[in-house]
C-alpha cells in the first residue's frame, strides 16, 4: 500500500487521504481501510495457493510422478487446500467487501466494534504467518482435512504448526462474524428495517451466523489433534480406544457449514450485481433473504454426507442424504430468482455483470453435481474421486471467486475513486471463464471414470483429460493475473470515478468515490426498500 | 468527575443506548460461540462415555468429590459477589462495587488454587496422560481417555477463569476510579455475563467428571 | 492405452443400476443448467440496455412462481433421494451366502486372504456370477477399497472391520484403487481385480499353493495361543462356549445385546474385559493385543465362524472337499480333555 495517495481534484479528504503514513494504516480502526488490509492479505495468499495449484497441475500432466516426489505432491495439495480454504476463500469477500460495505449499506459510521475489527486482521495475519512458517519449514501432508490417525500418528510433517495457524486465524473468523451480527442488529440507520436491507447484508448476516457457531468446533477439533500429537494420547486413534470416525464427524460439523461461509458471500455479491445491471429490484426479494438464512441453518444438519463410505450406519446416511437435498432447495430458489430478475430488465454488459452471469451458470452446474453426491448410491462410486474435486471447484472458483472478481470490479470505483479499464477487464473475464471450464469440466469425467483424489500418479488412460485440465489451469492463471495488473494500474492512472457510476441504488452509492472516513456527513434516514429504482428514478436520472 | 457516559461514547455509535445495546448483544453472541466451543468437547466426551462406561466411571471415582464440591460452592459464591458488584454500581456505590469485584477475583483465585492442587494430586497418582500415566485397571485405556478430557476441559475452563480474573481486577480498578456510574456500567454487566457463563460451564464439568462416578 | 475413455467399465450387478441413475442425473442437470444458461444469455440479449437512462418495469415477484420452483425441484430431489437410497441399500447389504475374502490394508499395499488359504498382494481374483463379501481392516491409517468398474467403495479402518460386497458380471481385469489419502505412496496403493468364469476361478483356486484353509490356520492359532485351554468345545469349560456362537446374540451385563459377528470376535480377543457378558461377572480372559496380527485375527475369526451354527457351510478348501469337522479332532474336544500344546496364558 503506498503511503501517499494522489487523488486529483479532491476537495474534501476521503478515507484514503485523511490520514497518512504507515501507522495510520496499521493502527486504523476504519472499516474501509481494514477492508483494504484484508484485500492485500487475501490476494497474497491467493497467489501462493495458486502457485501450489499450478505445480500440482504441471505434475499431473503426465501419469508418472516425474516433476515432484510423491511426498512433495502430497504437501502441495495439502497446503493448497489449507491456504485456499482458510486464508483466502473464507476471509475473501466478507473481510474485504463485507468490511468495506456493510456499515455503508446500513447507513452507519463503522462496524459495532472497530477495534475488534483491526484485532481480527492481526489475528488472521498471525495465524497465516504461523501456517506459512510451518509450510516453509517443511510442509504439511495431511490434506486440508487432517484425517486421523494419519495426521496424529503417522505423518512426519508440521501438522501441529499448520493446525495452530488455522486455529489462530479461526478467532478472526469468529470475531468478524460477531462484529457483523452486532452491527446489523444494532447499527442500522433510522427507518432501515430488516426487510429493507440489501440482500448483500442478508447473506452476510447468514454467513456470520455460521462464523460464530461453526468455527468454535473447528477450534476444538484442531486443539484435540494437536493434543493427541503432542502428548501421544489417542483421542482419535486406536491406542486408547479413540475413534477416527469421531474426528470426521467433528471436522465436518464445522467444514460443511464452512463451505456455506465460502459461498453465501458470493451470493451476496451476485444479488447486488444482478440488481444493478438489470436496473431492477431482485425478483422475489423476500424469498432470497429467507433462502440465505435457510442455507445457513440447514447447512448445519448435513455434515454426514462427507462420510457415506466412512463406516457410518445406513440410517444415518439416509438422514444426511435427505437433508442434503433439502439444503439444495434454497440455493435453487436463489438461482431462479436471480435469473428471473433479468426478465424485462435493462441489462448492461459491464464486466461485473459478465462475472455475475458466469457465476449463476457455473454455480448451477456445481450445485447440481452436488445432487449427484447427495444420491447415496451414486456417491459410493464418485466420493473421493475427481468428481468431488470438480464439484467443489465449480462452486468455490466458478462461484465464489467469480463473484469476488465481479464485486471487486463493481465496487472498485467506490473503493479507489477510479474506474478499471473496461475492455481488458471483459477480456480477462472471458479468459477466466474459459480457463476455468477447461480446467475443471474434464475432472467430472475423470471422477466418474474412477480417478481417485490426491493421486500424484495415475493410469495412462486418464492422461488426455489431465492434459486438458492442466492447459485450462494455465489459461485460468493468466486470467487471474490480468486484474492484479490492471487494478494496480488503475489506482494511479484510471479515469476518475463519479459517486455512482452504475446508477445503482444502495446507500454506499450516495457518498463520494472514495467516501470520507465516517461515510456519511449526516446519518441517513431510510424510507425506501432496497433496490427501489422507482422511488429513486429522479435522483438517478432514469425515465 | 466527568460523565462516564460521555467519556465512553465511542465514535461509531450515535447514542448511548445504541452503545449499551451493542455491548450487551455482543457479549451474548460471544457466549454463544463459547457454548459451541465447550459443547464440542462435551459432545466428544459423551460419545466416549457411552462407548466406555466402565472406564469412565472408574476415572470419575478417582476425582475428589469433596474438593469438587468445595470448588462448585466457591465459584457460585463468586457469581454472587459479581452480581452484588453490578448491583452496587447500579446504586452508584462505586467503591463497594470495586471491593466486591476484587472479592470476586480473589474467590476465583481460590478456585484455581484448589484446581491446581487437584492437578498435582493426579500427577502424583500417575494419572496425567501424556506426562505420567499408569494404571493397572483392566480399563486403563478408557481411564486415560477420561483423564485426557478431564485435563483438557477443566484446563480450558481454567484459562477462561484466568482471563476472567484479570478482567475483573482491571474493572475493579476502573470502578474505583469512577469510570462507571449508575447510568452507565454496561461493560461491567457484560463482564458479569461472562463470569456467570464460566461458572455455569464449571457446574456442567462438575457433573460429568465428579458426579457420574458416584453411583456405584 | 492412451485412448480417451469417456465411459466407465460396467462389470457388476449394481453397476448397471448405477449407470441408469447416474445418466438420469446427468440428463436432469444438463437440462436445468442449459436451461438456465440459455435463458440468461437470451434475456441478456433480448433486454440489453437500449438507452442510458432507461428504467425498466420493477417487478416485485410472484408467490405462485416461487412456490412452483420450490416445490417441483424438491419433489424431483425426493425422487433422486429415493432412487439413490434404494441403490445404496443394495450396495450395502450383502446377500446371505456370499463368498468371503479378507482384506488387510496397510501403508501402502492391499493384502488379500482367501478362506481357502491363498494370499495375494494388490490382486483379487473373483468368479463372476457369485456374490463376494470382503471383510476388511487396516493395520495403520484409514484406507478405502475402491473398484470403479463394480461401483463399490468402502473405507477401511484400523481397529475395526468394515465390509463391502459385489457380484461381478463380466470377466476382465479391473482397477483397484485406494481411495482415502493414506500418506506418501497413496497413489501407488493400487492393483487389479480379475473377474473370471467360474471354472477358471476354480482352476485358479486349485493351482494356488496354500497352507490349508484359513479356518484351519485359525484352528492352529486357537491352540497355539492357548484359547482351547479355557474355551472347550463343549460346555465344560468355565469360559463362554464358542461352538455355535457365531452370528448369535450375546447378552451383556447391563441389558444390552450384541451380535457375535466378526467385529465382536476381534474385540473380545483384543479387549476381553470391555463388555462383560451376563453370567461372567469377572472376566479372566487375558488380552492378546500386541500379540496377534490382523491376519491372525482374521484366521481366528474364520475358525470361530467355521464352528458356528452354520458349520455345515464350511469353507471350500482347495481340494474341493471339506470333510474336516472342526473341534472334534481327537484330543481337542470331549469332556475331560486336558490342555494341549502351548503355554498357559498368564492370568492377569
Amino acid at each position: 500500500m503506498s503511503t501517499v495517495v494522489k487523488i486529483p481534484t479532491a476537495e474534501t479528504p476521503n478515507y484514503l487521504t485523511e490520514e497518512r503514513g504507515i501507522l495510520s494504516w496499521l493502527l486504523t480502526t476504519d472499516h474501509k481501510r481494514i477492508g483494504l488490509l484484508y484485500l492485500a492479505s487475501v490476494t497474497f495468499f491467493f497467489f501462493i495457493g495458486g502457485i501450489f495449484a499450478l505445480l500440482m497441475r504441471l505434475e499431473l500432466a503426465t501419469p508418472e510422478t516425474d516433476l515432484v516426489s510423491p511426498h512433495t505432491y502430497n504437501e502441495l495439495f495439502s497446503m493448497h487446500g489449507i491456504i485456499m480454504v482458510w486464508f483466502f476463500l473464507i476471509p475473501s469477500i466478507p473481510n474485504t467487501l463485507g468490511n468495506f460495505l456493510i456499515p455503508m449499506m446500513i447507513g452507519a459510521k463503522d462496524l459495532a466494534y472497530p477495534k475488534l475489527n483491526l484485532a481480527s486482521w492481526y489475528i488472521y495475519m498471525f495465524g497465516g504467518i504461523v501456517a506459512l512458517y510451518s509450510m516453509a519449514r517443511g510442509g504439511v501432508d495431511t490434506g486440508w482435512t487432517f484425517y486421523t490417525p494419519f495426521s496424529t500418528i503417522y505423518s512426519n510433517t508440521y501438522v501441529v504448526g499448520a493446525a495452530l495457524g488455522i486455529f489462530i486465524s479461526g478467532f478472526a473468523s469468529i470475531l468478524t462474524g460477531l462484529n457483523f451480527i452486532a452491527t446489523i442488529h444494532c447499527m442500522r440507520a433510522p427507518g432501515l428495517t430488516w426487510f429493507k436491507l440489501p440482500l448483500f447484508v442478508w447473506s452476510h448476516y447468514a454467513t456470520s451466523i455460521i462464523f460464530v457457531l461453526a468455527t468454535p468446533i473447528l477450534a476444538v477439533v484442531l486443539l484435540m489433534i494437536a493434543v493427541e500429537r503432542i502428548f501421544q494420547v489417542g483421542i482419535f486413534s486406536a491406542s486408547l480406544g479413540g475413534d477416527p470416525v469421531l474426528f470426521q464427524h467433528m471436522f465436518w460439523f464445522y467444514s460443511h457449514p464452512a463451505v456455506y461461509i465460502m459461498v453465501l458471500p458470493g451470493m451476496a455479491v451476485i444479488s447486488e450485481l444482478v440488481a444493478a445491471f438489470s436496473r431492477k429490484r431482485i425478483f422475489g426479494y423476500t424469498f432470497v433473504a429467507y433462502a440465505s438464512v435457510s442455507i445457513a441453518v440447514i447447512g448445519f444438519l448435513v455434515w454426514g454426507h462427507h462420510m457415506f463410505v466412512a463406516g457410518t450406519s445406513v440410517y444415518s446416511a439416509m438422514y444426511f442424504s435427505l437433508l442434503s437435498y433439502a439444503v439444495a432447495v434454497p440455493s435453487a430458489i436463489k438461482v431462479f430468482n436471480w435469473t428471473a430478475t433479468l426478465y424485462k430488465g435493462s441489462i448492461s454488459w459491464d464486466t461485473p455483470m459478465l462475472y455475475a452471469i458466469g457465476f449463476i451458470g457455473l454455480f448451477t452446474i456445481g450445485g447440481m453435481t452436488g445432487l449427484f453426491l447427495a444420491a447415496l448410491g451414486v456417491d459410493v462410486h464418485v466420493t473421493d474421486t475427481y468428481f468431488v474435486v470438480a464439484h467443489f471447484h465449480y462452486i468455490m472458483v466458478g462461484g465464489t471467486i467469480m463473484a469476488f472478481l465481479g464485486g471487486m470490479h463493481y465496487w472498485w470505483p467506490k473503493i479507489s475513486g477510479r474506474m478499471y479499464p473496461e475492455g481488458i477487464s471483459k477480456l480477462s473475464a472471458l479468459t477466466v471463464f474459459l480457463g476455468f471450464n477447461l480446467t475443471f469440466f474434464p475432472q467430472f469425467v475423470l471422477g466418474y471414470l474412477g480417478m481417485p483424489r490426491r493421486y500424484a500418479a495415475y493410469p495412462p488412460e486418464f492422461q488426455t483429460l489431465h492434459v486438458l485440465s492442466t492447459a485450462g489451469a494455465t489459461i485460468l492463471g493468466a486470467g487471474y493475473l490480468m486484474p492484479l495488473i490492471y487494478f494496480f494500474w488503475s489506482w494511479h492512472y484510471g479515469p476518475i470515478a463519479p459517486p455512482n457510476p452504475w446508477r445503482a441504488t444502495g446507500l454506499e452509492w450516495r457518498t463520494p468515490s472514495p467516501p470520507p472516513k465516517h461515510n456519511f456527513e449526516v446519518t441517513p434516514v431510510v424510507t425506501q426498500k432496497a433496490y427501489d429504482y422507482d422511488a429513486m428514478k429522479e435522483e438517478l436520472g432514469l425515465v | 468527575m466527568s460523565n462516564p457516559q460521555q467519556l465512553m461514547l465511542r465514535e461509531q455509535y450515535g447514542t448511548p443506548e445504541q452503545q449499551r445495546e451493542s455491548v450487551t448483544f455482543g457479549m451474548w453472541i460471544f457466549l454463544a460461540t463459547e457454548v459451541m466451543f465447550f459443547g464440542g468437547l462435551f459432545m466428544a466426551f459423551t460419545v466416549y462415555r457411552v462407548l466406555y462406561p466402565l472406564g469412565f466411571d472408574e476415572g470419575s471415582k478417582d476425582m475428589s468429590i469433596v474438593l469438587g464440591s468445595i470448588n462448585t460452592a466457591v465459584l457460585i459464591t463468586s457469581s454472587l459477589t459479581m452480581a452484588l458488584a453490578i448491583h452496587s454500581a447500579s446504586m452508584a456505590k462505586l467503591k463497594r462495587a470495586s471491593f466486591l469485584l476484587l472479592t470476586t477475583a480473589f474467590i476465583g483465585l481460590v478456585f484455581l488454587a484448589i484446581k491446581f492442587t487437584e492437578y498435582y494430586q493426579h500427577y502424583e497418582a500417575h494419572k496425567a496422560p501424556g506426562v505420567w500415566f499408569e494404571s493397572s485397571s483392566p480399563h486403563a485405556n478408557a481411564m486415560e481417555l477420561f483423564y485426557v478430557f478431564y485435563f483438557a476441559m477443566t484446563g480450558l475452563h481454567a484459562i477462561h477463569m484466568i482471563i476472567g480474573i484479570t478482567l475483573v481486577v482491571i474493572f475493579a480498578v476502573r470502578a474505583y476510579c469512577g469510570s462507571f456510574n449508575s447510568e452507565y456500567h454496561t461493560p461491567l454487566e457484560a463482564l458479569g455475563l461472562y463470569w456467570h457463563f464460566v461458572d455455569i460451564v464449571w457446574v456442567f464439568l462438575f457433573a460429568i467428571f465428579y458426579i457420574s462416578g458416584l453411583h456405584t | 492405452m492412451n485412448s480417451l475413455q469417456l465411459l466407465p467399465q460396467t462389470a457388476s450387478t449394481v453397476a448397471t443400476e448405477w449407470n441408469w441413475l447416474f445418466w438420469m442425473l446427468v440428463a436432469v442437470c444438463f437440462l436445468v443448467a442449459s436451461g438456465i444458461a440459455i435463458v440468461l444469455v437470451y434475456w441478456a440479449f433480448r433486454y440489453h440496455r437500449k438507452s442510458e437512462n432507461e428504467l425498466p418495469p420493477q417487478i416485485e415477484g410472484n408467490i405462485k412462481i416461487e412456490a412452483t420452483w420450490s416445490i417441483i425441484p424438491f419433489v424431483i430431489f425426493l425422487g433422486m433421494f429415493g432412487w439413490g437410497a434404494h441403490l445404496y441399500v443394495r450396495i450395502e447389504k450383502p446377500p446371505v451366502n456370499a463368498r468371503e475374502i479378507y482384506v488387510v490394508a496397510k501403508q501402502w499395499m492391499w493384502k488379500l486372504q482367501y478362506q481357502t488359504g491363498q494370499r495375494e498382494i494388490n490382486t483379487l481374483h473373483v468368479p463372476i456370477g457369485e456374490p463376494i463379501r470382503l471383510v476388511m481392516t487396516s493395520q495403520d491409517v484409514i484406507h478405502s477399497f475402491f473398484i470403479p468398474a463394480f461401483r463399490v467403495k468402502q473405507d477401511v479402518l484400523p481397529d475395526r472391520y468394515t465390509t463391502l460386497w459385489f457380484e461381478a458380471t463380466k470377466p476382465g481385469k479391473y482397477h483397484l484403487f485406494c481411495a482415502e489419502y493414506c500418506g506418501t505412496k497413496h497413489s501407488g496403493m493400487i492393483g487389479w481385480v480379475y473377474a473370471m468364469e467360474p471354472q477358471d476361478f476354480q482352476r485358479w483356486l486349485e493351482e494356488g499353493g496354500s497352507e490349508g484353509s484359513l479356518a484351519s490356520t485359525g484352528e492352529k492359532l486357537f491352540h497355539q495361543f492357548g484359547c482351547a485351554n479355557c474355551h472347550h468345545f463343549d460346555a465344560s469349560g468355565r469360559c463362554p462356549l464358542l461352538t455355535g456362537l457365531y452370528g448369535t446374540e450375546v447378552h451383556l451385563i447391563g441389558g444390552k445385546t450384541v451380535v457375535a459377528d466378526e467385529t465382536y470376535i476381534r474385540e473380545k480377543i483384543l479387549h476381553p474385559r470391555g463388555q462383560p457378558i451376563e453370567g461372567y461377572l469377572e472376566s479372566v480372559m487375558p488380552t492378546f493385543a500386541g500379540q496377534v496380527s490382523e491376519e491372525q485375527l482374521l484366521a481366528l475369526v474364520s475358525f470361530i465362524k467355521a464352528i458356528g451354527p452354520g458349520a455345515a457351510a464350511l469353507p471350500r478348501s482347495s481340494s474341493g472337499t471339506s470333510n474336516v469337522q472342526f473341534g472334534q479332532q481327537k484330543g481337542i474336544a470331549g469332556p475331560g480333555a486336558t490342555s494341549i500344546s502351548g503355554s498357559r496364558p498368564k492370568d492377569r
